[in-house]
C-alpha cells in the first residue's frame, strides 16, 4: 500500500520533471506577480515593504491557482485515473500521493523565489524569515484546497476558469493568517499566534479534504 | 413489493418521485402563499406604524425589519442547502438535488439583499456605506461561495451528475464556513478596535422584538414559497430536457 503510495508521488514528479518546465513557469509567474505591484503602487520603499507580506501572499494564490488545472485534468483525460481508482490503494490515499507531488511541484519553487521577492519587497531579514515559513506552512492548505476545486471541476472542459472562482472564498481564512503571520505590528505583535492558527488550519486541510476530492472524483465518473 | 401495498408506499418514498412530488405538494403552494402574504401585511403594519423610532437612529431602525430578516435567511438557506446535500450524497434522494439546485440563487440573493440593506442602514448610522467590520466581511465571503455554488451548477451540462459533485462542494463549504467566520473575526479585531456601534449592546424592548420576529417568520414563509416554485420549475426543466433528448434520439433513428 506504501509502495502504491510512493509510485504514484514518483510518477506525477517524474511526469513532471520530464515535460518541460511548468514548475520553472510558476515560479516565474510567482516572482511577476510580485514585480508587476510596484509598478502599480510606485516604488515608495516604505510602502512596498508595508505591503509585502499581503503581496507575497497574493502571488502565492494567483501561481497555486493557476496551476490548480493540472492537478487531475491529464490524468482524467487519458483514464489513467479511472485506472487509480480500480488500485489497492483508496481514492482518498491517490488523492494525497497526487497532493503532495502537486505541493511539491509548485509550491516549493516559490519558497525558492521568495528570497527574490523579498529584496525587490525591501523586505528585512526577519520578516523575509516570517514569510517563508508562513508559505512553507500555508502552501500545503492552500493546495489541498485546490485538490477539491480540481476535482469537483475535473468533467468540465471550462472547469480551469470555474475552480479559481470556487475556492478563493473558501481560501481566505489562509491569506488572512497567511498575512498575519508575517505582519508584526500596528498594535500588539500576533504573528505567533496567527502561526500556529495557519498550521491548524492547513493541517485539518490536509487531513480532510483528500476524501472529499475522492469523493467528488467518484461521483463525477460514475 | 406486492400489490397491497404499493399504494399505501410511505410518504419518503412518495415524494422521491418528481411527478408525485410535484402533484403533492402543489396543493401546499396555496396557503403558503397566504400564510406568506398574511405575515407580511402584519409584519409591515407593525414595523411602519406600531413600532417607535429609535431615540438615536429616527426612522432609519426600520431598515431593520428587512435586514434582520434577510440576513437570518443568508444563513438558513445554506442550512437547507447543506442537509439536502447530505439527502444527494446518504440517500440519493432525487428531490434532494433539485432542493439544493432551486435554493441556492435565492439564498444568494437574501445575502446581497442583507448587504445592500446593511449598505443603506449604514449610511446614516455610521456615516459609510461599507465598512470591513468582521460580520459585513463574513457575509461578503458567503456571498461569493453562493455564487460559486451557482456558477458550479450552471457549468455542468448533465444536471444528474452535477447534484453530487456541488454537494460535495457544498458540504466542504459549510464545514469551512465557521472557520471563515472565525479567521474574519480576527482579522477585523486585529485591524480595528470594536469602534462601531453595535446593536446588540442594549437588549430590545418587546414594541421592537415582535415585528422583527414577524417579519423574520415572514421572509423565512417567503424562502419556503420561492423554494417549492423553483423545485417545481426544476422538476419541469429535467423532464423537458428529457423529452427533447428522446426526440433528438428518435430523429437519430
Amino acid at each position: 500500500m506504501m509502495s502504491a503510495f510512493t509510485a504514484i508521488l514518483l510518477r506525477d514528479l517524474k511526469l513532471a520533471l520530464r515535460t518541460g518546465g511548468d514548475w520553472l513557469t510558476l515560479a516565474l509567474f510567482f516572482v511577476m506577480v510580485g514585480i508587476v505591484v510596484p509598478f502599480a503602487i510606485g516604488p515608495d520603499r516604505e510602502l512596498l515593504s508595508r505591503l509585502a507580506p499581503g503581496i507575497v501572499w497574493i502571488a502565492a494564490f494567483l501561481s497555486v491557482l493557476l496551476g490548480l488545472d493540472r492537478l487531475f485534468r491529464a490524468d482524467h483525460e487519458d483514464g489513467t485515473l479511472l485506472l487509480l481508482r480500480l488500485s489497492d490503494l483508496p481514492l482518498a490515499g491517490v488523492v494525497l500521493a497526487k497532493l503532495i507531488a502537486h505541493w511539491l511541484l509548485t509550491a516549493l519553487p516559490l519558497l525558492a523565489a521568495t528570497p527574490l521577492l523579498a529584496v525587490m519587497l525591501s523586505m528585512d531579514p526577519p520578516a523575509f524569515l516570517r514569510a517563508v515559513v508562513s508559505l512553507l506552512v500555508g502552501t500545503p492548505g492552500l493546495v489541498a484546497l485546490g485538490t477539491v476545486g480540481a476535482a469537483v471541476t475535473v468533467t468540465i472542459r471550462r472547469g480551469g476558469l470555474i475552480a479559481p472562482v470556487l475556492i478563493l472564498p473558501l481560501a481566505i481564512p489562509l491569506l488572512i493568517f497567511g498575512v498575519g503571520a508575517i505582519t508584526t505590528g500596528p498594535g500588539p505583535d500576533q504573528s505567533g499566534t496567527a502561526l500556529l492558527l495557519l498550521a491548524a488550519i492547513s493541517l485539518i486541510a490536509v487531513a480532510v479534504t483528500p476524501f472529499a476530492a475522492a469523493l467528488a472524483i467518484t461521483s463525477a465518473e460514475d | 413489493m406486492n400489490v397491497e401495498n404499493t399504494s399505501k408506499q410511505s410518504w419518503w418514498t412518495r415524494i422521491a418521485h418528481p411527478g408525485q412530488f410535484v402533484a403533492w405538494s402543489r396543493r401546499l403552494l396555496v396557503p403558503l402563499w397566504i400564510a406568506t402574504a398574511a405575515l407580511f401585511v402584519l409584519g409591515l403594519w407593525l414595523a411602519f406604524f406600531a413600532s417607535p423610532e429609535d431615540y438615536q437612529m429616527g426612522d432609519t431602525v426600520r431598515i431593520m425589519y428587512v435586514h434582520v430578516p434577510t440576513a437570518w435567511l443568508s444563513q438558513f438557506v445554506y442550512g437547507v442547502m447543506s442537509v439536502s446535500a447530505i439527502g444527494t450524497l446518504v440517500w440519493r434522494h432525487p428531490m434532494a438535488d433539485v432542493s439544493m439546485k432551486a435554493a441556492a440563487p435565492l439564498g444568494a440573493t437574501f445575502t446581497a439583499l442583507a448587504l445592500y440593506t446593511g449598505a443603506l442602514w449604514g449610511r446614516p448610522t455610521w456615516g459609510t456605506f461599507w465598512e470591513w467590520d468582521g460580520r459585513m466581511t463574513s457575509t461578503l465571503v458567503l456571498l461569493l461561495i453562493y455564487f460559486g455554488i451557482v456558477a458550479l451548477w450552471r457549468a455542468f451540462d448533465d444536471q444528474l451528475r452535477a447534484a453530487r459533485i456541488v454537494a460535495v462542494f457544498t458540504l466542504v463549504g459549510a464545514v469551512n464556513i465557521p472557520i471563515i467566520k472565525f479567521s474574519v473575526d480576527w482579522w477585523a479585531t486585529l485591524h480595528q478596535p470594536a469602534s462601531v456601534f453595535r446593536l446588540d449592546g442594549p437588549t430590545m424592548p418587546g414594541s421592537i422584538l415582535t415585528p422583527l420576529f414577524v417579519m423574520v417568520f415572514a421572509f423565512t414563509a417567503l424562502f419556503l414559497t420561492l423554494h417549492l416554485i423553483g423545485m417545481h420549475t426544476e422538476v419541469r426543466r429535467r423532464r423537458v430536457m428529457s423529452l427533447e433528448r428522446r426526440l433528438a434520439q428518435r430523429g437519430a433513428a
